[in-house]
């Protein structure tokens, strides 16, 4: 299908650059993304997300909007407060570009329904807090052969990953087991400054726009982690994929989805 | 001996083990922590036992959580 005026007008910024192009506008609006996570990192990779145009955005949350949440969630406003986040951030995404499909999942992720969930998505992104849900998407992407956008934000740190299932290493790979509950501090706990979601969720919203253009290189194999009081990227090498991770390994040990005891900062 | 720890060059005392190290630079979850060196994760278990060489590239991983509340049941 050619583009509209409104299109060309719409994505013209786009359509400019010699990377991206009408070809790679195309591909965008083809496109369909799951963001598990309507929260700091979710809320702006789905506005970025949807105004580049990518045609399906699936957005999945089991929470509703708090005004605690309003600090940092920057998709949802004041009168949101109350409503399911998923609601919320649908309307606007729809708001913001109506090209876009909005899947709507309000639900909680498990090993039950994540298959399920990402089988119909070209790439995933996890805005996720909590470590069970983080094993259980990667786990699930490692299997399902998905590509996968890992982030964690804290205090004033974040980083980020790209898993390409297959290519390279994993998250697992790097953390084989979640830690105990309340081992690691938890963003309720410590806090979090608001503009960090800001800063990786768009950085894996990035990841997505690469990912789904075929542009540059993306972020498999290196941990990039971000200190906003040192103001300091720091790009970490990772060794190579396998290398007896028991999910992603040639002969893994992790063969079927587990649900670890939930974190203390999920439910509140 | 100089190390790189995160990027950046140190001295530290000759002999140093990556549990030292670790203490060192505060960690702040030194149980949790995943550490690498010249681009390869040691075993936690070998911690104690592990002495860095001059020149070693030492990174600390760490998990971060982050992100959306209320998630996993
Ligand atoms: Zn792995």
């Amino acid at each position: 299908m050619p583009f509209t005026n409104e299109q060309l007008e719409r994505y013209s910024r786009h359509i400019i650059l010699k990377e991206i192009g009408a070809k790679g506008q195309k591909k965008l609006l083809n496109a369909k993304v799951l963001i598990i996570g309507a929260g700091g990192l979710g809320a702006p990779a789905a506005l970025y997300l949807a105004a580049a145009g990518v045609g399906t955005i699936g957005i999945a949350d089991a929470d509703v909007v708090d005004l605690s949440n309003l600090q940092r969630q920057v998709i949802h406003s004041t009168n949101d407060i109350g409503k399911r986040k998923v609601e919320s951030a649908a309307e606007t995404m729809r708001a913001i570009n109506p090209d876009v499909t909005v899947n709507t999942y309000y639900q909680f992720v498990n090993s039950d329904n994540i298959l399920d969930l990402i089988k119909d998505y070209d790439f995933i992104l996890d805005g996720t807090d909590n470590f069970p849900a983080k094993f259980l998407i990667n786990d699930a992407c490692v299997m399902a052969k998905k590509p996968l956008s890992h982030a964690g934000i804290i205090r004033f740190k974040g980083q980020l990953m790209t898993i390409l299932p297959g290519e390279g290493p994993c998250y697992r790979c790097i953390f084989k087991n979640p830690p105990p509950k309340d081992a690691v501090p938890t963003c309720k706990q410590a806090g979090v400054i608001g503009a960090m979601g800001g800063v990786i969720g768009s950085l894996q919203a990035m990841e997505a726009v690469k990912y789904i253009t075929g542009v540059g290189e993306l972020l498999s194999g290196y941990l990039l982690t971000y200190d906003a009081l040192k103001m300091e990227f720091h790009k970490i090498k990772l060794p190579p994929r396998g290398n007896g991770c028991a999910v992603c390994s040639d002969h893994p040990t992790i063969t079927t989805l587990i649900d670890y005891e939930q974190a203390v900062c999920d439910l509140h | 001996m100089k190390i790189t720890v995160a990027g950046t060059v140190k001295e530290v005392a000759d002999g140093l083990t990556v549990s030292q190290l670790i203490e060192q630079e505060n960690v702040e979850t030194p149980r949790y922590v995943t550490v690498s060196i010249n681009e390869e994760f040691i075993e936690s278990g070998t911690f104690e036992t592990h002495i860095l060489k001059e020149g070693d590239e030492v990174e600390f991983l760490y998990f971060m959580g982050g992100g959306a509340y209320a998630f996993y049941q």
